[in-house]
This record gives C-alpha cells, sequence and structure tokens, in this order.
C-alpha cells in the first residue's frame, strides 16, 4: 500500500519535473527542474532495494553533473529566452508517443518470450552495497577499470577544452585591462586561424 | 494494489518519450543535453526494475556504467560547448552548419 502511495508521488513529481525541463523557455529553470528530477528519481531506486545507486544517483547527478551544468552555465548568457524551431508540434507529439511505445514493447518482449534466468543472484545474507562490491570487483572488474580510463580520458579533455585563458581572472584586473581584453573578444574569427 | 515491474517499465517508457520530446523541439544545446540526461535516467530506471523483479545484480551493475558515461559525456560535451560559445557566441544548433555538404 505504502509503496504504491510512494510509487505514484514519486511517478508524478518525476515527470512533472522532467516536463518543466524539456518545456520551459527559461534555462535556470530547467536547470533546477532537472536536479529535483534526479533526485526523485533515486527514490525509485531506494524503492527498489537498490541502495548503493539511490546513493550514487544523488551523488553524481545532483552533486557531480548539475554542478558542473551550473558551472557551464555561468560562460553562457542564459537570462535570455530560449528560442526553440516550431515546426510542426503535432508531428513531434506523435514520434514521441510512437518511440515510448515502442520502448515499452522492447522492455516487454524478452518476459514474454522465455523465462529469465539470474546469472548473479542477489544474496539476502549480505547488503546491496556489500553484493554490488562482490560483483563488481569480481564478474565486472575490466568494464570497471575500462570505466575509469574513460573517466580520465574525459576529465582530461573536459579541462584542456574548458580551461583555455583560464590563468586570467576578471576580478583581479583593472577596468582598462577588462575593457581590452573584451575588446579584442569582440571579434574572435580573426584569431581562428592562428589555432 | 501492487506495484509491478510494469509500472516501472511504463514509467521508464513514459520519461524516455519525455526526454525524446526534448531532443526534437529544443533548438539550444545545452537544453539538448538535459533532454540526453533524462533520457539514460529512464534507461536507468527500467535497469533497476528488471534488477529488483528478476533478482539479478547485472541490471544495478550497467546502470552504474550508464551514470559513469553520462559523467564523461557532460565533461568533454561541456567543454566542446563552451570552446564553440567563446568562438561564435551562440550556442544554437541551427548555426552550426560550417560543413557546406
Amino acid at each position: 500500500m505504502f509503496e504504491a502511495i510512494a510509487f505514484y508521488l514519486f511517478a508524478a513529481l518525476t515527470i512533472g519535473m522532467f516536463t518543466i525541463t524539456v518545456m520551459t523557455s527559461q534555462a535556470l529553470y530547467a536547470l533546477t527542474a532537472m536536479a529535483a528530477g534526479m533526485i526523485f528519481i533515486s527514490a525509485f531506486f531506494f524503492m527498489l532495494g537498490a541502495d548503493f545507486l539511490g546513493v550514487v544517483q544523488i551523488i553524481v547527478y545532483t552533486g557531480a553533473v548539475m554542478a558542473l551544468y551550473a558551472f557551464g552555465m555561468m560562460f553562457f548568457d542564459t537570462t535570455r529566452t530560449l528560442v526553440e524551431k516550431r515546426e510542426n508540434p503535432r508531428i513531434i507529439f506523435l514520434l514521441g508517443v510512437i518511440a515510448a511505445t515502442l520502448v515499452v514493447f522492447i522492455m516487454i518482449s524478452p518476459i514474454i518470450s522465455s523465462n529469465i534466468e539470474a546469472h548473479y543472484p542477489i544474496d539476502a545474507t549480505v547488503g546491496n552495497s556489500q553484493a554490488i562490491g562482490y560483483v563488481l570487483f569480481t564478474k565486472y572488474l575490466v568494464p570497471f577499470e575500462v570505466a575509469a580510463v574513460m573517466l580520465l580520458v574525459a576529465m582530461v579533455a573536459g579541462i584542456v577544452l574548458a580551461g583555455k585563458k583560464m590563468d586570467k581572472s576578471l576580478t583581479l584586473m583593472a577596468e582598462e585591462e577588462i575593457a581590452l581584453m573584451s575588446a579584442t573578444q569582440t571579434k574572435p574569427h580573426d584569431e581562428e586561424g592562428a589555432h | 494494489m501492487e506495484i509491478t515491474l510494469a509500472h516501472y517499465l511504463v514509467l521508464s517508457g513514459v520519461l524516455f518519450s519525455i526526454g525524446l520530446i526534448g531532443v526534437m523541439r529544443r533548438k539550444n544545446l545545452l537544453m539538448l543535453f538535459f533532454a540526453t540526461e533524462i533520457l539514460l535516467n529512464s534507461a536507468n530506471i527500467g535497469f533497476a526494475a528488471i534488477s529488483h523483479f528478476h533478482n539479478d545484480l547485472t541490471g544495478q551493475m550497467f546502470a552504474f556504467f550508464i551514470i559513469a558515461i553520462a559523467a564523461s559525456e557532460v565533461a568533454v560535451g561541456l567543454g566542446l560547448l563552451i570552446v564553440w560559445y567563446k568562438r561564435t557566441g551562440k550556442i544554437d544548433l541551427d548555426i552550426m552548419t560550417s560543413m557546406r555538404g
């Protein structure tokens, strides 16, 4: 009973938050609604007994990914209202409904066709985090290491891409220097050949 | 009122369709990234639900790797976006037509 109430409550909240993210014309509203929706999604993981996954969802998504987006949005002009292309909303909604039905059919089809045997059954005697540790560091050790290398490569790429001209601090410069720098930056196409 | 696997899968499908609508209607590249995050999260819900109802940990493992992929996608994508914004001053998809095919 309580599980049903929690499921429908968090389903409504998540769908509402993600609808705001998709439909709003303000970038800041989209960001905050997105962060709230991520936290509500972790409630589903807790309901499903995947405690560790729920904690990782909160820490990684709302702690790291959303903070990264917030820092990235400081570079962009977020106060401006976003312009969207509105060619034919009916076609878009029709395609969305068709895609959702397809996804449901894809997910349901293996359950209908055959019985699924559990490769790594959940051991009831140990907790969720411990069981995940056992499986992750035995059966999934190589993908785990590959994912670690991938994250390292992504981190280096992010620093290299976004970190250009980060040595100049706007708060420590004089007004004339900032004016000079912004005057040179208004013609960005001139320096494209230099890269 | 028993919550079954089908409930979670339908919820996952609904969230996936919301993300798809976002991918199709957004012109701003930052908003496009948000819609991609919604797509990845809806897949995560489906994986965790199947993992719970079939008593198998593999679904949760896949969800972990999806989270890792999402984190690295944000790092690289946001870096590229910042470089593009510094060069052109806009992050609209329609002006990204430098290759004239």
